[in-house]
């Protein structure tokens, strides 16, 4: 793992009074055809009770973030190349290998997108829950049962003490990712990653699992991180959020404010392409272009080409994440004349 | 459970009815006369061949005699050799030496097979890895009778380690040609262990299993070898099958008296009831194999279970 001086000492220090903070974290995956910088210079905090939604499109390098700090980023080709991830004031990258892992379930944990290519096909529902219990708490087969019976339960799977022998296949979609979330909860972590975990659900579906996320998250009061493209979702349950775009952050800030009030002209085109029901006759505007090839990021501002405002210095000096408002952050040189449009 | 087995069952049969005419066309569509072949260099006389052909029921049509002889396999009567022997007999005696080849071949090949995939599979692109790859493809590439003669060279007469001929060694009489037996499949074994174990290492379940703080040894030993064990454990199965019908040449190289010997005999000496018998009951063992593998299948991946 690589040790990187932290870009401001002063931030450095005061880490530990977050649940949880990554610094200036910086992911590239090298394959054989380039380096692609997935995560460049990320840094958010977490806090308690708190829900931060990082939203981004596709290759945003939201995923990549996420997997590392649970540890699970495929390495190689995947490699941190620079950062802090700060749990309760450690740095989770630098702490030995086994003492990460052991933070893994019963304090960080995460749930994923695709409950049907998550869970291990093989094995019951129950045993994958009550593996929890067993690998981090030494409990017996009995007993990681009878936990795993409990949180099926408290996730609302109906009959859950028969379903424990089930196999994941023969659960519904929607009950499938209940599974996932209870396996997730099962040792009362106090970060919680939900990586689009609706994203592949129905709609109503996906509004009955938001809120039993919201449910869990006011009874034990964990930080949770949701990463997600779905603006939807992000308006409904998040406190703050946090915008990528090609592997940076863009914009933070209170969700009502970002959403009212965007700083960013990225976060400006992300709200006018999604339909609104109080303006129905007006015309969805797309952002034109594509998103960057991560391992050809634009020089500058990584959005200058798809961006409406773009100047010259757009495409030279790439702006940095700064205060523009109260609790507000955007990496635009034209981030004044974005807010107050 | 019952139910799959049950209807695998009754599929068989369709499938033993149409390989069992086959052969038995196949074999009676072979040139020449049987009864001429009994008599060798003399021929009988008219009234003797006459009343040979009456005891073997050559004049009865083909499917009557077909239906005969089928009758007679149901009840395990496979009809008897020219000798008279009944051919139940004969291959009772012989079926053990068959069986023993094939397990020790089983063995070598699950072994070293499942070791060397598993190794190469866990370190993708490494020496080991790579030594595997390459290995694998020169025994492939090298024909088992190659193998054979090589090995009796080197480590029957040269080393003086294994017998080269017969089976009065008991089991180390087998291993030398229970490994050139299953030198074939043991490189196939490892192959798709190492494909199988490095594809289920990415995938999402194994990626979960690393997220719930599992030690790296129940994710690959137990989450990712699981699943990666699947279609190796059902080519094992089969192959025990193939592997029991196809030891023709190895029982040949070390002059083994199993079934595969019998049948390359029965084929020259145009023994063409032994033939059918003995093909019917690799045909039979095979079905039974992949009967077995089905069931097998359904064990180890619960999502067959509830097709």
């Amino acid at each position: 793992m690589t040790t990187l001086p932290s870009p401001s000492p002063a931030v450095a220090r005061a880490g530990g009074e977050h649940l949880l903070e990554v610094q200036g974290l910086s992911v590239e995956f090298r394959t054989p055809y380039g380096v692609v910088r997935a995560v460049r210079d990320v840094s958010y905090t977490l806090d308690r009770g708190e829900t931060l939604a990082i939203l981004g499109e596709s290759g945003s390098g939201k995923s990549v973030s996420a997997q590392t700090i649970m540890g699970i980023l495929e390495s190689p080709p995947g490699h941190v190349t620079g950062g802090r991830i700060l749990y309760h004031g450690q740095d989770m990258l630098t702490m030995p290998k086994d003492e990460q892992r052991k933070l893994r379930g019963p304090e960080i944990s995460m749930v994923f997108q695709d409950a049907l290519s998550a869970l291990n096909p093989v094995f019951t529902v129950g045993a994958q829950i009550a593996e929890m219990f067993r690998a981090h708490r030494g409990a017996s087969k009995k007993e990681g049962l009878e936990k795993a019976a409990e949180l099926m339960d408290r996730v609302r799977i109906p009959n859950a003490r028969g379903r424990l022998k089930d196999y994941p296949h023969q659960f519904s979609g929607g009950m499938r990712q209940r599974v996932m979330i209870a396996m997730a909860l099962a040792l009362d972590p106090t970060v919680l990653i939900a990586d689009e975990p609706t994203t592949a659900l129905d709609v109503t579906v996906q509004a009955q699992i938001m809120d039993l996320l919201q449910e869990l998250q006011a009874e034990n009061g964990m930080g949770v991180i949701l990463i997600t493209h779905d603006l939807g979702v992000v308006n409904e349950v998040a406190d703050r959020v946090a915008v990528m775009y090609a592997g940076s952050i863009v914009e933070t800030g209170l969700i009502d404010e970002v959403f009212s009030r965007p700083a960013h002209p990225y976060t400006v085109g992300l709200m006018s392409s999604i339909p609104r029901v109080d303006a129905r006759d007006t015309r969805l505007t797309p952002i034109v272009g594509a998103p960057p090839n991560l391992a050809r990021i634009p020089s500058g501002c990584a959005f200058h080409p798809r961006c409406p405002r773009a100047q010259d210095v757009c495409a030279v000096e790439a702006p940095a994440l700064v205060e523009v408002a109260p609790g507000r952050r955007s990496a635009c040189h034209f981030a004044e004349e974005v807010l107050s449009a | 459970m019952g139910r799959y087995v049950a209807r695998r069952l009754l599929l068989a049969i369709p499938v033993l009815i149409v390989t069992t005419i086959l052969i038995y066309l196949a074999v009676f569509a072979l040139p020449g006369d049987p009864i001429a072949q009994l008599a060798g260099e003399r021929s009988f006389s008219p009234a003797v061949a006459a009343q040979l052909r009456e005891e073997y029921s050559l004049n009865d049509p083909l499917w009557q005699r077909y239906l005969a002889y089928m009758g007679g396999v149901v009840q395990g009567d496979f009809g008897t050799d020219f000798r008279g022997r009944p051919l139940s007999d004969i291959m009772q005696q012989r079926f053990p030496v068959t069986l023993k080849l094939a397990l020790v071949a089983l063995v070598f090949e699950a072994v070293i097979g499942l070791v060397a995939g598993i190794l190469a599979g866990i370190r993708k692109g490494s020496f080991f890895d790579n030594l595997v790859l390459v290995s694998t493809i020169a025994v492939v590439s090298i024909p088992s009778f190659v193998l054979g003669f090589v090995a009796q060279i080197v480590f029957g007469v040269q080393l003086g380690i294994f017998p080269i001929s017969g089976q009065n060694d008991g089991l180390r009489s087998f291993l030398l040609p229970g490994f050139v037996l299953g030198s074939l499949s043991l490189a196939y074994v490892a192959r798709l262990t190492r494909t199988s174990l490095s594809e289920s290492l990415s995938s999402d379940y194994v990626r979960t299993a690393r997220a719930k703080g599992l030690p790296e040894r129940a994710v690959v030993g137990k989450h990712a070898l699981r699943n990666s064990l699947i279609p190796v454990v059902t080519f094992l199965g089969t192959d025990l099958g193939t592997l029991m019908s196809g030891a023709i040449v190895t029982e040949g190289i070390f002059n083994l008296p199993g079934l595969g010997q019998l049948v390359f005999q029965a084929v020259r000496g145009r023994e063409s009831e032994v033939v059918v018998g003995v093909v019917t009951l690799f045909v039979l063992i095979y079905i039974v194999f992949n009967l077995l593998v089905d069931v097998l299948y359904a064990a180890l991946d619960p999502r067959i279970r509830h097709e």
